[in-house]
């Protein structure tokens, strides 16, 4: 049977129905059409399903939506809440030609958003730690490290995060 | 990929978890991270009519540590909390390591210590190093609770000495005694992604030069995580000389029995526990001498 939940995501609630046995990813994407969520293993390995739990990287798709009552969402649309200006992470993104098809371009972020947060100037190794469960089928590692550390001194310029 | 119906709670207390599991019976299973359970659902291995979640409870979360009394992990507390635990990180930095090394960033901060005990895969990263350091697990049942040292936890592939309506609340790890330290080591085809393919995990208690008291055990070679009492009947009370931790990391091969799977072929796992025991032999008697 469905239930009522409220889900509060990127800052705003949303009162939905869902089954018990429903999956956060599966209520971002199909509920609420934020498709920047993206399922791709769909078994924990991939990271495309990557967002922000209370602060902590989770694979949404392991996650069950009714767990997430009273649980502060972020998905990778709240990076750019006015949907016009772009997080620094994403500019680096572009500017450092780290999206090739983009499947696993929101998860990436979400694990730098992570990253960034508790850590502004990371290592390499800190970033290959942090995206360690985010796997890119094109295999463009390098310009994806290259965007984080470039995204760190952005917000670390720009005095921390904007979002 | 939808996951099979099931109905969910999320009780605040363990009387309602016993309380849940009497009335649902058999098709109810209890839930912490649910990073294994959610994983066996999605690919049809378990259809639960019911999932008891943990979350919720009280005091199931808590990591405790005390001098003299020991490190008590709770039901809840996440891998991620385990690995970065400032007195783990400094008391028992094996324990920390091992939960660090677990799967991926997403997963450790879903998934939990207790949760990849009783999942009891015969490769679990945690199982090794806490049996190593003489674990107890903290069972709780309608009738009370129960306190089983962890070798006589596993009894096979996904098969614990858990029985009808008991859950695990905790594991405890006692103080490691002077003069001791410990290691843990695995091999996996592609780092900690995979599932570990061989792991070995001890703890060197020296007196003097002496090694007055060890324990050695295997991962991922054979249907739970293996000791290896012949391998630390060499090594006790004897110095630990390049030739003694040779002899012992052979012998503990003798006393693995790993299959050939996808991670692994039968034999490299064979060669593998030779080659971890010596080293995370030798790492623990530095430590055991540096402390």
């Amino acid at each position: 049977m469905k239930q009522v939940i409220t889900l509060n995501v990127n800052g705003a609630p949303y009162a939905v129905a869902v089954y018990p046995s429903q999956t956060l990813n599966e209520v971002l994407r199909e509920e609420l059409n934020l498709t920047g969520v993206k399922l791709g293993c769909g078994s924990g390995d991939c990271g495309a399903c990557t967002v922000l739990v209370d602060g902590l990287a989770v694979s949404s798709c392991l996650s069950l939506a009714v767990d997430m009552e009273g649980k502060a969402i972020t998905t990778v649309e709240g990076l750019a809440p006015s949907g016009e200006v772009l997080h620094p992470i994403q500019e680096s993104f572009i500017e450092k030609g780290a999206i090739q098809c983009g499947f696993c371009t929101a998860g990436m972020e979400m694990s730098a958003f992570h990253l960034l947060k508790y850590n502004p100037s990371p290592t390499e190794a800190e970033i290959k730690e942090a995206i360690s469960g985010n796997l890119c089928r094109c295999t463009g590692y390098v310009k994806i490290i290259e965007a984080i550390a470039d995204a760190g001194h952005k917000m670390a310029n720009t005095g921390g995060e904007t979002s | 990929m939808s996951l099979s119906h099931f109905d969910h709670y999320a009780p605040a207390t363990l009387e309602e978890v016993f309380s849940l599991l009497q009335s649902k019976g058999p098709g109810a299973r209890v839930m912490a991270g649910g990073t294994d359970l959610l994983l066996k659902i999605r690919h049809g291995a378990l259809k639960p009519k019911y999932i008891i979640g943990l979350k919720n409870i009280r005091g199931l979360k808590t990591i405790s540590f005390d001098a003299s009394a020991g490190l008590t992990i709770g039901a809840t507390a996440l891998l991620a909390e385990v690995a970065r635990h400032p007195d783990i990180v400094k008391h028992y930095p094996t324990i920390a390591q091992a939960a660090r090394g677990t799967a991926n960033p997403q997963i450790r901060n879903m998934g939990t210590v207790i949760g990849n005990l009783c999942n009891a895969s015969p490769a679990a990263d945690n199982a090794p190093t806490l049996l190593a350091m003489d674990a107890q697990i903290r069972i709780r049942g309608p009738e009370g609770e129960r306190v089983l040292p962890l070798d006589q936890f596993f009894k096979g592939p996904g098969v614990t000495a858990l029985v009808p309506l008991e859950i695990v609340t905790a594991v405890h790890v006692p103080a490691p005694p002077p003069n001791t330290g410990t290691a843990y080591l695995s091999l996996s085809a592609r780092g900690k992604m995979d599932c570990t393919a061989v792991g070995v995990a001890t703890m060197v208690t020296m007196t003097g030069k002496t090694c007055a008291g060890v324990r050695l055990f295997v991962g991922a070679c054979g249907p739970v995580p293996l000791r290896a009492p012949k391998a630390e009947d060499i090594l006790r009370g004897q110095e630990l000389t390049e030739e003694v931790v040779e002899k012992a990391g052979t012998q503990a091969s003798a006393e693995s029995r790993p299959i050939s799977d996808m991670r692994a072929s039968g034999d490299y796992r064979t060669e593998m526990v030779a080659v971890l025991t010596r080293r995370v032999l030798r790492e623990a008697h530095h430590r055991a001498l540096a402390c």
